[in-house]
Parts: structure tokens; C-alpha cells; sequence
């Protein structure tokens, strides 16, 4: 039995979730947890292309993006440790510098 | 000596760097004085060396071009440091450096107590040079260089006393006219030589002058030509229209105005002509144009002369007439009349000018004639030298002037006509009258100055001394070139001498119709006589009758005022060319098409981009989601499209 | 070959100095100024070997070294000089060091900076004269801007930041086009034989074979980006704004060397690669140079600021040497070869004495000034020696170029109109006119207001830095042999080269 849409599907809808989740929540951290909800998504759906195709270069990709996004997790939590110190404030709302 | 005429330039040169690097150190007038004067003075002994060398030698091998090093190279063009000897070139030279020696001595005892004595001696080393690059220089482009040379210097000598009031404006004012309108005239030598160049291949000398006597070049081309070194030499001529710039370059110390603005820089430009008599001869149209133009000047510059007040004003009017003179010569074809003159005038001019300088010298720098009188009492040495000048200058024989003079008259007379004779003769007149008006009004009559508070003193010797050497050449000039009447063509040395440089030229030329001895001295006769006559006239009425010259001048009252404003020509030419200039470069070139069109332009679409992206950055609202969701939308809608398309 | 890296070295070694002024302390300027100077200096002396080896009667490109940089699309790195970019090499080597000895005291701030940025400024201008390669010299091209633009951003005058923006955006819009053009025939190169390229050897095969109408447009391109930096008139305004706002040494790098690029650009490329467009719109372009001339002349002479006076006057020799150029004379490019360097050294000179000037009163009016020959002797006479220069009184510099390049003009028969050479002399009247009102404003009359009483005459470090330059003002108005002999091979072939392009023989 073919369990791949299976995957696509759960994978899209974590996808999915991320995206809404990034759009509406105002509070930094849990957009950066969407975001990481975003690369979850999209390692099962290597992980399960992977095993689908029989090629093992999928799982290394995993382990790229596992690593990249241990690293974006630093940064972005230093950054918005650093904006919170000096806005005391993690709403994105009010966090609007970079404007025209 | 002949192989080392460059000797000539280089000392000038040595004793300009020695002043102009030393001078100051130098703390001593003497010094200064000394490595001044002696650079001219060895300079003019080499030319005399090899003056003489040149007399002993056969009249066929006297020319020699001497090169030094190439000077510019590029295509076709190959232009040397090179001097030439020959028959015009080393008359020349003795003039300059002659006549420039006598004026460094004068200057010694000139300038003395001036700060700035050996920036003076500094300048005038390089004039030397330079002046001395200009009649050695076997080509055109060495010519130029000297020709720019003595404008150059004459900028900075008319400028020397840069801090002070001239009339008007400042000496500045005057120095920069005099080197705008000489580059005027030298952009007019430019394009002859630019002309020279396409028309000749070259431009030394021998080359050009050899071409040109062969004749396959169209007569319309050197017109051409001819006209377009005119215009070079009526600016440093100062011959109409590019006479103003001498009246005003009185502003200089007078030695300056003696040396460069009386004897030799001036002449430059009836030397330019000489030296391309060839050309002129091959263009009868620019011969006219040249006597028309000089005799023009000549009249001219002398009913201005009339009424001048300031000293040094008369005789820089009287120099531009007797320019005038020159440039007649040359327009008749009378080549080695108009170099006679040159020489003659380069003693009598000098003399005059030097006395004058002697006079101010001894006033205190009063410059106004109305307010001399009776000097012979006080400077006996400098009136008498005074009168024997203006008796050279009025063509009373035997005194230098005549001989040169009248030998310009009688060629007007005989290759023009009567037309020309007959205002060569007025202004003959007029130069006589107005020399004497001079010499009365300074030296003559009744003290007009405050006796107890100026006390006029003759100048010490070393002012003296040259200005007799000059007064005893005004006085025997003459007779190196006396007319053929009396002794014959063999008997007027001058023209003997510089046979050679013209034959080729004066074998195109018309020579003049053929008329008979007593004529010429008839002729001759009359300009003494109506010379002697308006020196007598002068006499009577600026000595015995001075009233007659107010009620007269009260009566001209017009004719007057525009004399005594020279023709307004100043004036003119500021309303039509200096200011119209300025103004549009002003008003409408800068500040309007610069500033306001092309800049204009340019800032106009930098804030066209401004204004637009004043409404575009405002999706920039700086709230992170809502890029989000404009990227989403433009994610969405790209997969939409690919899926469409698949 | 045995020379082929010593262009290499002459591009690394104010490159390594660059590198090597970032690792040095902040706080110690002097040592900071010493070691720029050192490099800037070891540079010139590499040029100087470069010279010693130079052989003046081989019109080909010498010192060359080529290997493959992008090698899928063929871009090379070629250097390589010839007697035309042999002149404006030095030059720029020898302005470098002259011009950060002459802001020993007037660049106080940043000096870290300042340095390091001439240096890689040095590295952008040899750069450009020594490329041989069209993307490389584009690089260099553009490179070049970036220290300029903060030279004139940081160290400049009031208006510093519309001025460098100004300049920059003039500049880098002129050189877009070129870029659009250089890959339009490297293209064009890959269409006919040997895939896409840029070495200008190609260039040189292929550029005359383009049809003509195509032609056209692509030598409008190059040459439209070249007139900009020149600048021909009407493109001309960022100069006056980038010259009035720069600091001493941005002012004599921008005239003395950053203006040659434009006519060396048209030189090197435009007129070689086009030939039969070069010859159809000589006579347009020489109708802007002569306008350049003078306009250049009539709006500098109302100038009231010093700086944008000479600016002024850059425009009208520039002027010039484009004649000089498209007369396809070799009395005319001989002229404007050695006029380029004439006026880096005039022009260069005349703004190191203003400099003096400002850095004392702070002023740069000729409206403040006055009668100054009385306070400082020394300035005024070489103020007046480089004013005559830049007229173009013979027995200096300027009088030898002006005088090649209209007499070149003149007898072109390319330009076929001797009108051209005419009215561009006429601009030598001007010339006068314009210096010489504004040295007598400056320097001579009465003292002008007792501020200047105070004014101290030139110091032993400008009188070096001045000095080194009137040097070779004299020089080559004197003994222009020296100059003209290296670039006459090269004028000889290149003049000959296209001249047979454009007959067809």
C-alpha cells in the first residue's frame, strides 16, 4: 500500500498550520516556531519522497535543513532577545522600524 | 662666435634664473644690477662678434642656422631649437640687445630703493630672452614661443607695481589687457601658421620661404595667410584694431615702456612681416590691407597724441603712429625702409621714453605735463637729450628720423600715390607738433609746479650716461641709410645690407613708378619744412601764447573731449565685446543654461524618480506579516500559474 | 616575455597596501600616512622600471599577461600597455603619492580610511589603463567609483553628499550602457565563430565587421559613457559639483587622472572597435568638444568660486583632447596624448594651490581674496607659472598639446572642416582671459581684507608637492621629446590602423 499522499497530506497540512500561524500571531516567538513548523513540513515530505524513491539523498537534505534551522534558532532567538531588551516587547506588531 | 649665437639667448636666460632663484638672497641692488645687466650686455657682445664676423664674409654665405636640440616631434612635424643668422636677424638682435643694455643700466639707477628691484631685473632678463627667441628663431614655432614670451613679459612688467591705482582701474587691469589683446593677435599667428603648416609642410623658415618663391601655391591662399599674421602683428603692434592695450601698458615702470612698449617688442610684429616678405609679396591684396591699416594707425594714433596730458601718454600715442610708419613701409613693399625706421625709432623712442622716465624721476612721479615747465634749469642733461630726440622724432635732418621717415614717404609717395604721401605728411606734422608741445611744455617756460615743495634734480649718472649714448645715436643713426639721391644705391648702407633678405620678395613687388630726383626732393622738402614749420607753431603757442591752445580747445570743444578720450574706443569696445561677453556668459551660459537647463534637467528626473517612489515605498510598512502574506499571495499565485501552464 | 607580471605587481602592490593600512591601529595617523605613502611611492618606482623596459619603438602591447578568469564565458584577464597608456599610467602613479603627501594635514579625520581608499583607488586607475580585457577593464571601471564616491562623500565639502551621489549615479548610468554594449558584441562574437568573449583582441577583429547600423549605436554607447567622464559638454555638470565639494587630493585625482579615462576610453576602445562609426560622428563629437571649449571657457570665467573655476576650465581642455582624438591626425592624437598628461599636471597643480589656499582661510571665494602677492611671494609665483601653464604659454606644458591638437584638427581630413580648429583656438583667448582675471582677483591689488595679513606662505610639504609637478611642467614645454617619443610608435599605428579601416584598404 502506497502511504505517501498519506504523508503529503499531513506534511501540507503542518505546512499549512505554519503558514496561518506566521500571518497571524503576533507574539515573535511563536512565529519562529511556525517557521520552524514550516521546515518540519517540508523534512517529512523529503523523508517520505525519500523512502517513496528509494534514494537516500533526500535524508541527507534533512540533515541539512536540521542543521540550518538549529543555527537560524540561535540566531533568531538572540535576535529577538536582543529586540525584547530594547523594545520590551516581543509583538512584531509594534516591532515596525524598518518602515519607509 | 657665429656657431654660438645661441649665446645670445642663453645668458638672458642664466641672468633670469640667477635673479629669479637668488634675487631675494641677494639683499644688494648692486648684485642684482650687475648679473642683470651684464647677461644683456655679454648677450650683446656675441651678436656684435658675430655681426662683425658676418661683415667680413662674402654676401652669398652669410646665413647659418644654428640647432640646438628637436624641439617637437609628431607626424609630419619636426620643429627644432634652431637660431638663424642672417642679415635681419643680427640687425634685430643688436637693437635688443643694444638698446636693452642701455635700459638695464638706466634701470640700475631707475628702479633704485624699489622692493621689488630684482623681480624687475628678473622679468627683464626674460623679456631679453624671449625677445631674443623671437628674431633668432629660424621657425615659426620658435618665433611663437618668443612671441609669447615678450607678451608674457610684458604682462608681468606692466603689472610690476601690481598693488597700485591706474588711472581708472589698477595696473593689473592694464597688464591683463595688454596679454588678452596680444592673444587676440596671436590666435591670428596660430592660424597662419596652422595654415603655413597645411600649406607648406613645415614651418622653418627655409623651407616655407623656399616654397613660396616657387609660386604653385594660389595667390588666395596667401592672402590668406599674410592676413592672418597681420592679425598677430597688429596685436603686438598695437596697430588698429588692437592699438588699446599699448596706451594703457604706460602703467608699467617707465624703463619697461622704453624697452618693450617703445624699441623692440612692439616692432615685433613689423618684424613678423619683414621676416615673411616673401608671403606678402605674393599677396598684393594683404599689402594693402597692411599700409591702409598702418597709415591709418599712423593718423590716428597722431591727432590723439595732440592732447594728451600725461607724459608717458604722448609718446605711447606718438609710439603706435610711428608703428604706424612702419606698417606703411611694409604695405609698400618698402621692406628695409620699415626696419630703418625700426632701428632709428628703437634709439629715438628709447631716448624719449627714457627722458621721460628721468623727468618723473626727478618730479616725484608727476606724470602731468600741465604741471611741469622750465625743467632745462634743473635736468640740463635730460632736456638736451630730451630735444635731440624730438628733433630725430620730427624728421629734421640730419638727425636719425628723417632719413628713416622720409625714405617711408617717398616709397608712400611713389608705390601709393599722392593719397598716401599726403597723410603721411600730416601726421608728420602732427608727430612734430605734438613732440614739441612736449618738449615746450616740460622744459621750457615758466615753473607751473609748487617750487617749494618739489624740487626737481637731474638723474644720477648711471641714468645719464645711456641716455646720451642713445641721444649721439638718434643723432648719426640716419646716416647708415641715406637716401639714394645723395649718395647713391651703393651709399645706403642699411639697404645694401639687407638686400638679400628682400630680393626675392621685392622682385614680385610693383616698385613704384618711375619719377624724377627733383621731385623727391621737392617732396622731401615739404615735410621738413611743414615739420619745421609745426615745431615753430608749437613754439608760439604753448610758449609765447598759451591762450591760443585754451580758446582753441574751448572752441573744439567736441572734437576735444573725443581726442582727449580717444575716440571713446575704450569705451566701445567694453559696450560691444568685453560686456556682452561677460553677461551672456553670466546670466544666460551659466546661471541659465548650466544651472538651470542641462543641471535642471538632471535634478528634475532624479526627483521624478523621487515622486513616484514617495508612492511606492509606502507598501514599506515595516510590519514583517504583512510582507508575509505579499509573499504568500505571490507564491500562490506563481504555483497557480506553473499548474495552469503544465 | 620575461616581463609579464610586473603589471600584476604594479596592480598588487597598492592592493596589498590597502589590505595592509586596514590591520595598522586606528589612533597612530602618522604611521598610518607613512606606510601609504610608502606604498604608494614603491608603486611609482615599479612604474619606473616598467618604464626602463618600455621599448618606445614597438607600437604593440607590451608586458602582456592573459589566463582565463571565467573561462565558460571566456573572460580573460589580459594586461598590457602601449606608448598610449604608458604616459597615463605614470601619471597616476606619480599623482598618488603627490596627492596623499599633499593631505598630510588637511585630512584629519579618518585617516585610516582615507588612505585605504586612495590605495584601492590607485588599484582601480591602473587598472583601467592597463586592461586589456573588456569585462576586466569594465570592472575596473566601476571599481574605481567606490573610493571615489567616499573620498567625496566623507572628506568633502558642505554639499558633499548630493555631489558624490551626483557624480556617482552621472557616471555609473554612462557605464551601464557600456556594459550593455560589451555584451552585445561579446555576443555578436559568439555568433560569428568563436562563442561569446570579451578579450579585446576579439573586439578589435570584430568590432569593424558589425554592420554598420548596429555599429552605430553600440560606439554611441561606449562613447556616450566615455563623454560623461570626460565630461564633453552637455554631460558635464556632475564636474563642477564633484570638483567644488571633493578634498584637495579627490579634486587633483578627479582632474589629473579620472577625467583621462573618458578620452583614453575613446582612444583604447570606441574608435578602434568602431572605426566607420568613429569617422561618422567625429565631426558631431568634435562639435561638442568645441562647444565644450568654449562654454568651458565663458562660464568659468564668471565663476566666483576657485574650484569650480578650474572645474570649468577642465571641461574646455578636455575639450581639447577630444578634437585632438577624433582629427585621426598623428599630430592630433600625439597632441592629446601628451595634453591629458598636461592637464593631470596643471590642472593637478592648480588645485593643490588652491588647496593651499583653502586650508588657511577656509575660503574658497576669489571674492575673499586679494592682493596676496604681497604676503605670500612664493605662492603667487607659482601660482602664476601653473596658470600660465594651463593657458598654454609656450616653453610650458600646455602650449606644446594645444598646439599638436589644432594643428592636428586643422589639416584632419576626417573632420574635413578646418572651422573645428579655428574656433577651438579661439578658446586659447579665453583661456587668458578667465586665469588670468582671476589671478589678478586673487593675487594681485591692494591687500584685500586684513584676514589675509595673517596668511602664511607655502610650507617646505607643499612646495615638495607643487615643486615635483612643476618639475615636468617645464619639462615638457622645454624638452617634450622625452614624452612624445613613447607614445609615437603607438599614435604612428594606430592612426595608420584605422585610417585603413576606414578607407577599406
Amino acid at each position: 500500500m502506497n502511504l505517501l499522499p498519506f504523508y503529503l497530506i499531513v506534511s501540507a497540512f503542518m505546512f499549512f498550520t505554519g503558514v496561518i500561524g506566521v500571518m497571524t500571531r503576533r507574539n515573535a516567538i511563536i512565529v519562529f516556531m511556525s517557521i520552524e513548523l514550516m521546515l518540519n513540513s517540508a523534512n517529512l515530505t523529503f523523508v517520505a519522497f525519500s523512502s517513496f524513491l528509494g534514494n537516500v539523498s533526500g535524508q541527507v537534505f534533512v540533515f541539512f535543513v536540521m542543521a540550518v534551522a538549529a543555527a537560524e534558532a540561535a540566531v533568531g532567538l538572540a535576535i529577538i532577545i536582543s529586540i525584547y531588551r530594547n523594545k520590551m516587547t516581543a509583538n512584531i506588531d509594534e516591532i515596525n522600524i524598518l518602515k519607509w | 662666435m657665429r656657431n654660438l649665437i645661441y649665446l645670445s639667448v642663453v645668458f638672458p636666460l642664466i641672468g633670469f634664473l640667477v635673479n629669479g632663484l637668488l634675487g631675494r638672497k641677494f639683499k644688494s641692488e648692486k648684485v642684482v644690477g650687475i648679473i642683470g645687466s651684464g647677461a644683456v650686455g655679454a648677450a650683446f657682445l656675441v651678436v656684435l662678434a658675430a655681426f662683425v664676423e658676418t661683415l667680413r664674409m662674402p654676401e652669398e654665405g652669410r646665413a647659418l642656422i644654428v640647432t640646438l636640440f628637436q624641439w617637437v616631434k609628431a607626424g609630419n612635424l619636426d620643429v627644432s631649437i634652431a637660431y638663424q643668422i642672417d642679415q635681419l636677424s643680427l640687425v634685430m638682435g643688436l637693437v635688443v640687445t643694444g638698446v636693452g643694455f642701455l635700459i638695464h643700466i638706466y634701470s640700475i639707477g631707475y628702479m633704485h630703493g624699489d622692493k621689488g628691484f630684482w623681480r624687475f631685473f628678473t622679468y627683464l632678463n626674460l623679456f631679453i630672452f624671449a625677445m631674443m627667441n623671437l628674431v633668432l628663431a629660424d621657425n615659426f614655432l620658435l618665433m611663437f614661443l618668443g612671441w609669447e614670451g615678450v607678451g608674457l613679459c610684458s604682462y608681468l612688467l606692466i603689472g610690476f607695481w601690481y598693488d597700485r591705482k591706474f588711472e581708472k582701474s589698477t595696473t593689473s587691469d592694464a597688464a591683463k589687457k595688454a596679454f588678452v589683446v596680444n592673444r587676440i593677435g596671436d590666435f591670428g599667428f596660430l592660424i597662419g601658421m596652422f595654415l603655413i603648416y597645411l600649406n607648406f609642410g613645415s614651418l622653418n623658415f627655409t623651407t616655407v620661404f623656399a616654397k613660396a618663391g616657387v609660386g604653385n601655391i594660389p595667390e588666395s591662399t596667401f592672402t590668406l595667410i599674410a592676413l592672418c599674421l597681420f592679425i598677430g602683428a597688429a596685436g603686438k603692434s598695437a596697430q588698429i584694431p588692437l592699438f588699446v592695450w599699448l596706451p594703457d601698458a604706460m602703467a608699467g615702470p617707465t624703463p619697461v615702456s622704453a624697452l618693450i612698449h617703445a624699441a623692440t617688442m612692439v616692432t615685433a610684429g613689423v618684424y613678423l612681416v619683414a621676416r615673411c616678405s616673401i608671403i606678402y609679396a605674393s599677396a598684393p591684396m594683404a599689402l594693402t590691407v597692411v599700409a591702409v591699416i598702418g597709415l591709418a594707425t599712423a593718423f590716428f594714433a597722431a591727432t590723439v597724441g595732440l592732447v594728451q596730458t600725461d607724459i608717458k601718454k604722448v609718446l605711447a600715442y606718438s609710439t603706435v603712429s610711428q608703428l604706424g610708419y612702419m606698417f606703411l613701409a611694409m604695405g609698400m613693399g618698402a621692406f628695409s625702409a620699415g626696419i630703418f625706421h625700426v632701428v632709428t625709432h628703437a634709439f629715438f623712442k628709447a631716448l624719449l621714453f627714457l627722458g621721460a622716465g628721468s623727468v618723473i624721476h626727478g618730479m616725484h612721479d608727476e606724470q602731468d605735463i600741465r604741471k611741469y615747465g622750465n625743467l632745462k634749469k634743473y635736468m640740463p642733461k635730460t632736456a638736451k637729450t630730451f630735444l635731440i630726440a624730438a628733433i630725430a622724432i620730427s624728421g629734421i635732418p640730419p638727425f636719425a628720423g628723417f632719413f628713416s621717415k622720409d625714405e617711408i614717404l617717398w616709397e608712400a609717395f611713389s608705390v601709393g600715390g599722392f593719397g598716401f604721401w599726403i597723410f603721411g605728411v600730416i601726421t608728420a606734422l602732427f608727430t612734430a607738433f605734438y613732440m614739441f608741445r612736449l618738449y615746450f611744455l616740460t622744459f621750457e617756460g615758466k615753473e607751473r609746479f609748487d617750487s617749494h615743495h618739489v624740487h626737481p634734480h637731474e638723474s644720477p649718472a648711471v641714468m645719464t650716461i645711456p641716455l646720451m649714448i642713445l641721444a649721439f645715436l638718434s643723432i648719426v643713426g640716419g646716416f647708415l641709410g641715406m637716401p639714394a639721391i645723395f649718395v647713391g644705391e651703393e651709399g645706403n648702407l642699411f639697404g645694401r645690407w639687407l638686400a638679400p633678405i628682400f630680393k626675392s620678395a621685392e622682385t614680385k613687388i610693383f616698385t613704384g613708378a618711375e619719377h624724377s630726383h627733383l621731385m623727391e626732393i621737392l617732396l622731401m622738402a615739404i615735410s621738413v619744412a611743414g615739420a619745421a614749420l609745426a615745431i615753430y607753431f608749437a613754439k608760439f603757442v604753448y610758449l609765447h601764447k598759451p591762450e591760443i591752445a585754451e580758446k582753441v580747445s574751448a572752441k573744439l570743444k567736441p572734437i576735444y573731449t573725443t581726442l582727449l578720450n580717444k575716440y571713446y574706443v575704450d569705451e566701445i569696445y567694453d559696450a560691444v565685446v568685453v560686456n556682452p561677453i561677460r553677461l551672456v556668459s553670466e546670466s544666460f551660459l551659466w546661471k541659465i543654461t548650466d544651472v538651470k537647463l542641462i543641471d535642471g534637467l538632471l535634478n528634475k528626473s532624479a526627483a521624478l524618480v523621487d515622486y513616484l517612489s514617495g508612492y511606492i515605498r509606502k507598501i514599506q510598512t515595516g510590519a514583517v506579516q504583512f510582507y508575509a502574506i505579499i509573499m504568500m499571495t505571490g507564491i500562490l499565485a506563481a504555483l497557480f500559474w506553473i499548474i495552469k501552464s503544465l | 616575455m620575461e616581463n609579464h607580471y610586473i603589471l600584476s605587481v604594479l596592480l598588487g602592490i597598492p592592493l596589498l597596501g590597502a589590505f595592509f593600512i586596514l590591520a595598522l591601529p586606528r589612533h597612530n595617523a602618522s604611521l598610518i600616512r607613512w606606510v601609504g605613502l610608502f606604498f604608494s611611492v614603491t608603486t611609482f618606482i615599479v612604474s619606473l622600471i616598467l618604464l626602463s623596459k618600455f621599448d618606445k619603438l614597438n607600437a604593440l602591447f607590451q608586458f602582456r599577461d592573459e589566463f582565463e578568469w571565467i573561462s565558460t564565458l571566456k573572460i580573460y584577464y589580459s594586461v598590457g600597455i602601449d606608448g598610449i597608456s604608458l604616459p597615463l599610467l605614470l601619471l597616476t602613479t606619480f599623482l598618488t603619492p603627490i596627492t596623499m603627501f599633499s593631505s598630510w594635514s588637511s585630512i584629519q579625520k579618518r585617516v585610516k580610511e582615507f588612505t585605504f581608499f586612495m590605495l584601492l583607488l590607485e588599484v582601480g586607475m591602473i587598472g583601467v589603463f592597463v586592461s586589456l580585457d573588456m569585462f576586466l577593464f569594465y570592472v575596473f571601471w566601476e571599481f574605481m567609483l567606490i573610493p571615489m564616491y567616499f573620498i567625496i562623500g566623507i572628506w568633502g565639502g558642505e554639499q558633499r553628499i548630493y555631489a558624490s551621489i551626483k557624480f556617482f549615479i552621472y557616471t555609473m548610468a554612462g557605464s551601464l550602457l557600456m556594459l550593455v554594449a560589451i555584451i552585445w558584441v561579446g555576443n555578436y562574437a559568439g555568433t560569428q565563430s568563436a562563442g561569446f568573449t570579451t578579450l579585446l583582441s576579439q573586439y578589435y577583429i570584430l568590432g569593424p565587421s558589425i554592420p554598420i547600423e548596429i555599429q552605430k549605436w553600440m560606439f554611441l554607447a561606449f562613447t556616450v559613457s566615455f563623454a560623461i567622464k570626460v565630461p564633453l559638454f552637455p554631460f558635464h555638470t556632475w564636474l563642477p559639483d564633484a570638483h567644488t565639494q571633493a578634498p584637495t587630493a579627490g579634486s587633483v585625482i578627479l582632474a589629473g587622472v579620472l577625467l583621462k579615462m573618458g578620452t583614453y576610453g575613446m582612444i583604447r576602445f570606441s574608435i578602434p572597435i568602431f572605426p566607420q562609426s568613429a569617422q561618422y560622428f567625429a565631426p558631431w563629437i568634435s562639435a561638442l568638444a568645441v562647444i565644450g571649449i568654449i562654454y568651458g571657457a565663458l562660464v568659468a570665467m564668471v565663476q566666483k568660486d576657485m574650484k569650480k573655476l578650474v572645474a570649468y576650465s577642465s571641461v574646455a581642455h578636455l575639450g581639447f583632447v577630444v578634437i585632438g582624438i577624433f582629427s585621426f591626425t598623428p599630430e592630433g592624437m600625439q597632441g592629446a596624448v601628451l595634453q591629458m598628461v598636461n592637464h593631470g599636471l596643471s590642472t593637478g597643480a592648480l588645485f593643490l594651490l588652491v588647496g593651499v589656499l583653502y586650508e588657511r582661510t577656509h575660503t574658497r571665494e576669489i571674492s575673499e581674496y586679494g592682493g596676496i602677492a604681497k604676503i605670500t611671494p612664493v605662492f603667487a609665483t607659482i601660482f602664476l607659472i601653473v596658470c600660465l601653464s594651463s593657458i598654454g604659454v609656450p616653453g610650458l606644458n600646455g602650449f606644446i598639446g594645444e598646439f599638436l591638437i589644432l594643428l592636428g584638427a586643422f589639416r584632419s581630413s576626417v573632420l574635413n572642416n578646418q572651422a573645428f580648429a579655428i574656433v577651438a583656438a579661439s578658446g586659447v583667448i579665453f583661456a587668458a582671459v578667465y586665469l588670468l582675471w582671476m589671478y589678478q582677483r586673487v593675487v594681485l591689488g591692494p591687500v584685500k581684507n586684513d584676514k589675509l595679513l595673517s596668511l602664511s606662505d607655502m610650507n617646505t610639504k607643499e612646495l615638495i608637492s607643487v615643486g615635483l609637478l612643476l618639475i615636468f611642467i617645464v619639462w615638457i614645454g622645454v624638452y617634450p621629446a622625452t614624452f612624445l617619443s613613447w607614445s609615437d610608435a603607438a599614435v604612428n599605428n594606430f592612426v595608420l590602423k584605422t585610417t585603413r579601416q576606414i578607407t577599406g584598404f
